[in-house]
Order: structure tokens, then C-alpha cells, then sequence
């Protein structure tokens, strides 16, 4: 391998109250792809905004050593000029603005502060070609997928002429073939361009596809870093490493008592709220046990999301056709008050946009979905809220002195529990959850699976919507298959696999090309 | 002790604001050669902000929907001026009818807002923005660019009146107004007891309550502000009718914001409309009810201040929903929606009323008390922000504006 690219040396960072890194050291050589991976909270995403100047020279202790160059950056503009760009979790397109006005955003191609537009539109074809992203200059960011849009990133960061770029958790939201594109395209980099990558990812499986070598932060240390092919890369050691003990199941076992159908729909289609002719749920029949969780997998756009929320209440989607049971009773759901009230909950795949009230305390988030639980006649019982919000945050561990803390406060983990702890607290039968683990780490998502367990041992049913295979094949008694607004496949959980789940996915959208 | 540091800390915006009241009105008590709170000019005080209360009360709950303002009401109380004097003055109506009416028309106008606003999803700012040139436009339609003047004396009782002004005593060589004394007394016994009551209660329930030494603290401090403040007015006429209706309102929507399911959802939709909705929460009829009470209360402000000036007049009004929504802001609601407090209003609202009257008997200009007002405005607004960039809130929000945008 190459010479060191990146040295940052003793890397000590301060908030107050929290010392969120301690002597961090980290090496990345020319060329490679360097892994960093860590629970929520470990310092990840600290040490990548101390790298890249949001946290200014002065503000930390340590040395960064970039190309042998002592930095001392004060803004993200110093650490972009010297070739390092950072791709965040949560992107930062703007969505009314072209691909190329985005893409040279901040980095215009203009002189004396005119604008040079035919020379932004040739050399943006030219970047989203070697990103593969094939899309005309001129589209609207709003009007791509999220996939593509972290391509646009990608070659955003390539338009700097970049030699180090850092993507956060990139593949959190895209589903698996996306996901494959994107680390292709880092291995691609690297091979033909000599890119230097440091990937931020909690997906296990992908670090042992693409990385070179894998650090491992908990709690602010550097535990030790693995190198491909001297080191055995194997997800128990990483694990042991994140989380300092040895994980000898990632999910807990549970006895299974499936009892009677608690939810069942029939024919059930659902259209676009826009595109009036659009199915985004095609004659879709299923049906969840009490005591059972069922599964959903299928790729994003697939419909699940869709489906989910069209049963709840009819919170997406018009002209929705077909029957729902709930206990064998044939009911209608006009509003989403009446579906929290007939015993259904559904938990957002978007827990700050969808979810929680983020500038607001967790005892005000948890209690909001079911007021009825501490008000008589429309007054609030706020003595009794407390009491119960606490009880919540008991049930399910989160970790927070006072249940007065804001949620905008707390770890995506901790947020992710109190988004399933308002809808415990609301009392359902039947619990909708869609990617109830999206974002959070490896400890966190035990104690959700932990969570879910406990749900349908007391007789609830679960509906679980993810985008992690084996998170559904360690979960699930019965998975569904959606694909293009379809149900394709119903499997049972001891016989499905992920080869069998892509299989039937595939398959199905080669039919509908070749029909 | 750490209990009384965590009471401290959670309601230090609260304090600091009061904090900042206390330095203004200490300020201008000295500069003015104690003139500010002579028993007179503090009645006054109360005349003049009765309105500028009332209106920001109804502001607060359009901001907390999410940071969406009212433009009109300024319009709008004067044109339920306007037809209070003309169905008064004019028609020779009975008092109590017309002001039913005007209540009415003022619900009438509630409603139209905020069917566009919360229905049809027209920003707040356009459609306020067109009521108040729709508004303001019918009012002098209907004076036909006149002066309406002067309101009999039972109507102007509503406003400008005391209570019972004649019961006066000699106490210790000052005559003192005996019924505001003693409610002034009343309201600070019964405050001290429900808050013993409550602390015992929960303390019985098990649930957490503040130290005996912070309670009796607070209750002393609070008992003594309010006896102090009645003592004043007792020396001058007794208590304003106008402050018994701002009294009403402060409880009402003190109890509603705080004790209230529909106003517990009301913060909820304005901290994430979302998230509020998929809870279950009816967002579009709460959007709409917060206009609608913006409309109701701006026309209890309009009858207020017609009573105040004594006349209904064309240009009543002009420019009242700059001061309503910068006593919001100065009493730190979030310009974001689904933070604020009716009592951090109320002191946003002194605060700009004493800085007015201050400066007005200092002799300033009004252009230059125009100039410290804003300053005063943009101050406060930028420690809420920088208070909330510790907290690490502020940056989050807007970035998942954009994304919500590149999602849909």
C-alpha cells in the first residue's frame, strides 16, 4: 500500500460535561478504504467533524496530519480546499434546485461572480456519468429517489476534485441493490482514480465486502484496528469490539404462542395521492396472528411504507378499496384517531421527520398519541403523565436522567425507544413498525428486537417493514414479499432466506419487464 | 438543593425574562424620578397595554400552530371599533347587544381566515396579509372615513371604568380603594393555597414536589408582588374593569395552553405537524380554531380600545399586530411554533408597555422609542435563538426542512 494520507494524532474533544473523544488516533494510507465503526454516541461522527473543520482548530486537542501537511482548519471550506469532502447522513441537497446548481453549489463555475451555466451543465453530465447516475443536468433534486441523490453527493464531492472522501453511514437509507451501487462505486474509486474513502457504517456485511481496514471507537477510544486479510474480519469480533462484550446472538430467542388473526385485509388496493391512477398498493391480502411477527421485505418504493400507513387510519393514499378485520370483525378506519382507538399503532420509519416532536420532552412525546390515557373530560392529569412516562422509560431502558430532557437531546438510539414507548403507551393490539431499527447500533437494535419480543409475548402482533434481510429472517415467524406495489410471496421464517427473498424480487421484476 | 437548582434551570427563560422586566421597570423608576410607579401613571399602565395583551394571547396560539403570524389584527379592531360605534353611537343600539354582535363579527372574521389558512393551506402571512388590507378597507367603508364619537358612559364601564370607586378608606393618612385591597389580598391567599394544596397532594400521591423552602420562597415573592401592585392601584381608583377581563383571559388560556388536551396538541402541532397528525392528533381543526380565537379575541381588543379612545376612528388600530407579535416573541415563543407560555406573553408585553411608557415620561421622541423598541425585539429574539443553539435544536430543524422537501 500507499504513503499515509491521514494521520489525526491524540484527537481530544470536549462538550461540556462529556469528553465525546479521548485520544483518538487514527491512520488511513493512500488509496485505501478505511472503515470506522462504533455504537450510536461512540464519537464517529465527532472525529469526521473534527476532521473536516466544523469543529474548529482550537476547539479540540490533537494533531491532524493531512499529506503530510500539518492542518489546522477553522471551516468546512479549509478542509474542502485541501480535498477532503464529507458526505453527511442526512443530506444536504437542496431539494428545489438542479442537480447542477447543487452539484456546484458553493463551488460555482463563474467568473468574477457571473455564472458560466453551459459549462455547469456539460461538466455535471460529466461527473454523474462517472458516478453512474443517469439523469438530465437540469432535474429537480426533489424529483429523484434518495439513491440517486446520494450518488448526486458523491459526484457533488468529486466536482471539488477530491482526494479524501467520508461518507456517514451512507447506506442507511437505501435499500440493498443501492446499497451494493454505492460501495461498487467506492471500490471503483479506488482502484481507478485512487480515491481514498473512510466509510461510517453499522452495516456489518458491508464493511467486510469493501473495507480495507476497520477501526473500531467505543466510547470515544480507538479499541483497535482491523486489517483485511492479517486480521480475521468476522461481525462477532467487530461486535465484541463495539460493544465490549461478546454477542453470542445479535437476536433474543422467544417462544412462540400465536393465538387467533388479530389483523387481516382483503383486496386491499391503494392510490397515489397525487397521481390519481397510480396503485401504490395492488390487491394486497395478509393477515397477522396474535403472538406472531410478520415480516415485509421488498425493495424502497416497493409499497410497504404505503401499505402500512393506509391501514392505519387511512394516513396515506385515496380511494382505498378492499376489507380489514381487526379480531374477525369487518371495520372501517376514517381517521386516524379512530385507528389509535381501535388498538392500532403505527411507528414511523422517520422518527424526527414523522415521529417525535423533537423540540418538545419525552414525557409530552410519549403520552401524545393516547391524551385520553391522562386527561378526564379534556383536562390533563400531569402528575399522572409523569408517572407514567417514567413507568415507559423504565420498560424499555432509555437512557435519560429526567423524562423532562428534550428528545432533540437524546441518541438516535434512545429516540428510537421513545418513539416505540409512545406507542406502548397507547395500548394497540396490533403494532405496525416500519425499519423500527433504521440509524441505531448494534446494542440499541438488540433491545428493540428485546422490545418486540416482550409485545408478542403479551398477545400483541407485530408487522415489521425493513430493509435488513436478516433482521427480518432473525425476527419473523411468516415474512411477506412486496414488490411494485404487489404482495409476490409469503414465506415462512425458518425456511426463508435472503437468496430466496431477492430471488422472488427479482424474478418478479424481470416478469414485469418481459409482460 | 438539587431539586431548587433543577426548578431554577427549568424556568429560567421564564426568570430571565422577569429578571429583565424588574431591570427595565428598576431602570426607569430611577430616570423618571420615581413617576413611573406613582399610583396613577400605574393605572395607567394597565389602560394602555390591556389591549396590546389581549391581542398577543390570541397571537400566541397562531405562532404556536408554527410560527405563524397574524397580520390583520390590527384591521380588525378597527372595524369591530367601527361597528361598535356605528351600532352604538349611530343605530342607538343596546350596549350589551352590540357588543354580542361584534363578538360575533369578530368570530366571522376568524372563521374566513382561517378556513383559507388551515383548509386550503394558504400561508398565514398572505391570507392575514390580504385581511388586513380587506379589513381595513371595509372599516372605512363603513365610517365612511369619520370619527365615530363619543360612546355612552355604560359602554365606555367596560373599558375605562373601576370597580367600585367609591368605597374608600383613610388608612394611616392615604385614602385607600378597600375593595382592591382586599382582593388584591384574596387573590394572593387563594394563589398561596391552591399551590399548598396541589404540593401536598402530589406530595401524598408520590410524586416528586419542590422543597417546603422553595415553595414558601416562591409564594412570598409572588403574594407580595401582587399585594404590593393592588396596593398601588387602591391608591389611585381601585382596579380597572379592563384588568378583571384581562385577568379572565390570562386564566383561561393560562389553563388551556398548560392543563388541556386541545392544548396540548396545540404545541404538538406546532413542534412537528407530522408527527402531531400520525398521532392522531385533527391538525387542520385546531389550525383553524387558533384563527378563529384570534379573531374572537381581536374584537374584545377592538371594543377595549374603542372604549379607550372614546370614539371609533378609521385608523384605530394601525400597526397593533406589530406590537401583539413582538410581545410573543420578546415573552419567548419560537418563531419555529410549539414554544411558548401565555405568562412569558404577558411579560413580553409589559415589557414592551413599560419601555413605552417610560421613555413617553422621559420625553423622548417617538421616532427614537421606535428605534429602541426594535433593537429591544431583535435582542430578545436572538437569546432565544442563541439559547437553543446549546441545545443543539435549532441546526437539526432546518436541516430536516430540507430533507422533507427532497423526500416528498
Amino acid at each position: 500500500m500507499g504513503n499515509t494520507l491521514l494521520k489525526m494524532q491524540n484527537i481530544t474533544k470536549e462538550f461540556p460535561g462529556v469528553k465525546a473523544l479521548d485520544q483518538v488516533n487514527i491512520e488511513v494510507e493512500e488509496g485505501e478504504i478505511h472503515a470506522i465503526c462504533g455504537e450510536n454516541g461512540a464519537g464517529k461522527s465527532t472525529l469526521m467533524n473534527v476532521l473536516s473543520g466544523i469543529y474548529p482548530y482550537g476547539s479540540y486537542s490533537g494533531d491532524i496530519i493531512f499529506n503530510g501537511k500539518e492542518c489546522r482548519f477553522h471551516t468546512i471550506k479549509e478542509s474542502e480546499h485541501q480535498g477532503i469532502a464529507i458526505i453527511h447522513q442526512e443530506l444536504a441537497l437542496v431539494p428545489y434546485l438542479s442537480l447542477a446548481e447543487n452539484m456546484f453549489l458553493g463551488n460555482e463555475q463563474a467568473t468574477s461572480g457571473v455564472i458560466n451555466w453551459d459549462l455547469t451543465y456539460q461538466k455535471c453530465a460529466e461527473y454523474m456519468k462517472m458516478v453512474g447516475l443517469h439523469e438530465n443536468p437540469h432535474t429537480l433534486v426533489k424529483d429523484i429517489g434518495m439513491g440517486k441523490q446520494q450518488l448526486a453527493e458523491i459526484a457533488k464531492a468529486l466536482a471539488k476534485s477530491v482526494k479524501l472522501l467520508i461518507l456517514d453511514e451512507p447506506t442507511s437509507s437505501l435499500n440493498e441493490s443501492d446499497a451494493k451501487n454505492l460501495l461498487d462505486l467506492l471500490l471503483e474509486f479506488k482502484k481507478n482514480r485512487g480515491i481514498t474513502s473512510i466509510l461510517i457504517s453499522h452495516k456489518l456485511n458491508e464493511l467486510a465486502y469493501c473495507a480495507d481496514k476497520i477501526t473500531i471507537i467505543r466510547d470515544g477510544h480507538t479499541i483497535e484496528t482491523l486489517v483485511k486479510g492479517k486480521d480475521e474480519i468476522s461481525e462477532a469480533r467487530i461486535i465484541k469490539g463495539m460493544v465490549g462484550r461478546e454477542m453470542t446472538s445479535r437476536f433474543p430467542p422467544r417462544e412462540h404462542h400465536i393465538g387467533d388473526v388479530a389483523l387481516e385485509i382483503k383486496d386491499w388496493t391503494v392510490y397515489h395521492p397525487l397521481y390519481a391512477d397510480r396503485k401504490v398498493v395492488n390487491n394486497a391480502s395478509i393477515n397477522i396472528h396474535r403472538g406472531e411477527v410478520v415480516g415485509v421485505a421488498g425493495l424502497i418504493g416497493a409499497g410497504r411504507t404505503e401499505l402500512a400507513m393506509s391501514i392505519f387510519g387511512k394516513a396515506y393514499g385515496t380511494h382505498i378499496s378492499g376489507e380489514l378485520y381487526l379480531d374477525g370483525k369487518l371495520v372501517e378506519l376514517h381517521s386516524i384517531a379512530q385507528a389509535i382507538t381501535d388498538g392500532l399503532a403505527y411507528v414511523t420509519e422517520d422518527r424526527k421527520g414523522n415521529g417525535l416532536i423533537v423540540p418538545d420532552s419525552i414525557k409530552h412525546n410519549i403520552t401524545l398519541a393516547r391524551t385520553v390515557f391522562i386527561s378526564k373530560n379534556g383536562i390533563l392529569d400531569k402528575d399522572l403523565e409523569l408517572h407514567k412516562a417514567k413507568e415507559i422509560r423504565e420498560k424499555l431502558n432509555v437512557k435519560t436522567p429526567s423524562v423532562e430532557q428534550l428528545v432533540g437531546n437524546l441518541s438516535g438510539g434512545n429516540q428510537q425507544k421513545v418513539l416505540i414507548g409512545k406507542w406502548i403507551f397507547a395500548q394497540p393490539n396490533v403494532l405496525l413498525l416500519d425499519e423500527p431499527t433504521r440509524g441505531i447500533d448494534v446494542g440499541a437494535k438488540y433491545e428493540i428486537y428485546q422490545i418486540i419480543n416482550n409485545l408478542v409475548a403479551q398477545g400483541k402482533a407485530v408487522l415489521m417493514i425493513s430493509s435488513e434481510l436478516p433482521e427480518l429472517l432473525g425476527m419473523c415467524d411468516r415474512i411477506y414479499v412486496m414488490n411494485e406495489s404487489r404482495i409476490i410471496a409469503e414465506l415462512d421464517g425458518n425456511d426463508a432466506s435472503q437468496e430466496s427473498i431477492m430471488g422472488y424480487i427479482m424474478q418478479d421484476s424481470k416478469g414485469e419487464i418481459g409482460a | 438543593m438539587n431539586k431548587v437548582k433543577r426548578l431554577f434551570k427549568g424556568n429560567l427563560k421564564q426568570y430571565s425574562l422577569l429578571i429583565a422586566l424588574v431591570a427595565i421597570i428598576a431602570f426607569f423608576q430611577i430616570v423618571t424620578g420615581g413617576l413611573l410607579l406613582k399610583p396613577m401613571n400605574v393605572s395607567n399602565i394597565v389602560f394602555q397595554n390591556a389591549y396590546v395583551v389581549i391581542l398577543a394571547i390570541g397571537m400566541l396560539m397562531c405562532i404556536l400552530t408554527g410560527g405563524n403570524i397574524d397580520l390583520s389584527v390590527g384591521s380588525v379592531v378597527a372595524l369591530v371599533s367601527a361597528a361598535a360605534g356605528q351600532m352604538i353611537i349611530v343605530w342607538k343600539w343596546d350596549v350589551y347587544f352590540s357588543i354580542g354582535i361584534c363578538l360575533i363579527l369578530g368570530i366571522m372574521v376568524g372563521i374566513w381566515q382561517g378556513f383559507w389558512i388551515a383548509y386550503v393551506r394558504i400561508p398565514a402571512f398572505i391570507v392575514t396579509l390580504s385581511g388586513q388590507l380587506v379589513f381595513r378597507g371595509a372599516t372605512l367603508l363603513l365610517l365612511n372615513g369619520m370619527t365615530l364619537a363619543p360612546f355612552p358612559s355604560n359602554y365606555l364601564m367596560f373599558s375605562t371604568g373601576f370597580i367600585a370607586k367609591a368605597a374608600r378608606v383613610n388608612f394611616m393618612g392615604t385614602e385607600l380603594n378597600i375593595v382592591c385591597l382586599i382582593t388584591g389580598v384574596a387573590i394572593a391567599l387563594i394563589f398561596c393555597v391552591v399551590q399548598v394544596i396541589s404540593n401536598n397532594s402530589r406530595k401524598r400521591k408520590g410524586y416528586e414536589t419542590v422543597t417546603p423552602l422553595a415553595l414558601a420562597l416562591k409564594l412570598l415573592v409572588i403574594s407580595a408582588a401582587l399585594i404590593w401592585f393592588f396596593t398601588l392601584l387602591a391608591q389611585y381608583q381601585g382596579i380597572p374593569t379592563v384588568l378583571v377581563i384581562l385577568g379572565a383571559l390570562l386564566i383561561v388560556y393560562t389553563f388551556f395552553t398548560t392543563k388541556t388536551v386541545a392544548g396540548r396538541h396545540l404545541y404538538a402541532l406546532g413542534g412537528n405537524e407530522k408527527a402531531a397528525r400520525l398521532s392522531g392528533v385533527k391538525t387542520n381543526r385546531l389550525f383553524f380554531l387558533a384563527y378563529v380565537n384570534m379573531g374572537f379575541l381581536a374584537a374584545v381588543a377592538g371594543m377595549v380600545f374603542a372604549a379607550r379612545l372614546n370614539s371609533a376612528s378609521p385608523v384605530t388600530g394601525t400597526s397593533f399586530e406589530l406590537d401583539a407579535i413582538g410581545a410573543c416573541f420578546i415573552g419567548g415563543a419560537s418563531a419555529y411554533g410549539g414554544v411558548g407560555t401565555v405568562g412569558g406573553t404577558l411579560i413580553g408585553a409589559l415589557i414592551m408597555g413599560m419601555l413605552n411608557n417610560g421613555m413617553s415620561i422621559m420625553g423622548l421622541s417617538s421616532n427614537l422609542q421606535q428605534v429602541v423598541k426594535g433593537l429591544v425585539l431583535l435582542g430578545a429574539v436572538a437569546m432565544d435563538v442563541i439559547s437553543k443553539m446549546n441545545l443543539d435544536l435549532l441546526p437539526k430543524r432546518k436541516k430536516a426542512v430540507v430533507l422533507e422537501g427532497a423526500k416528498s
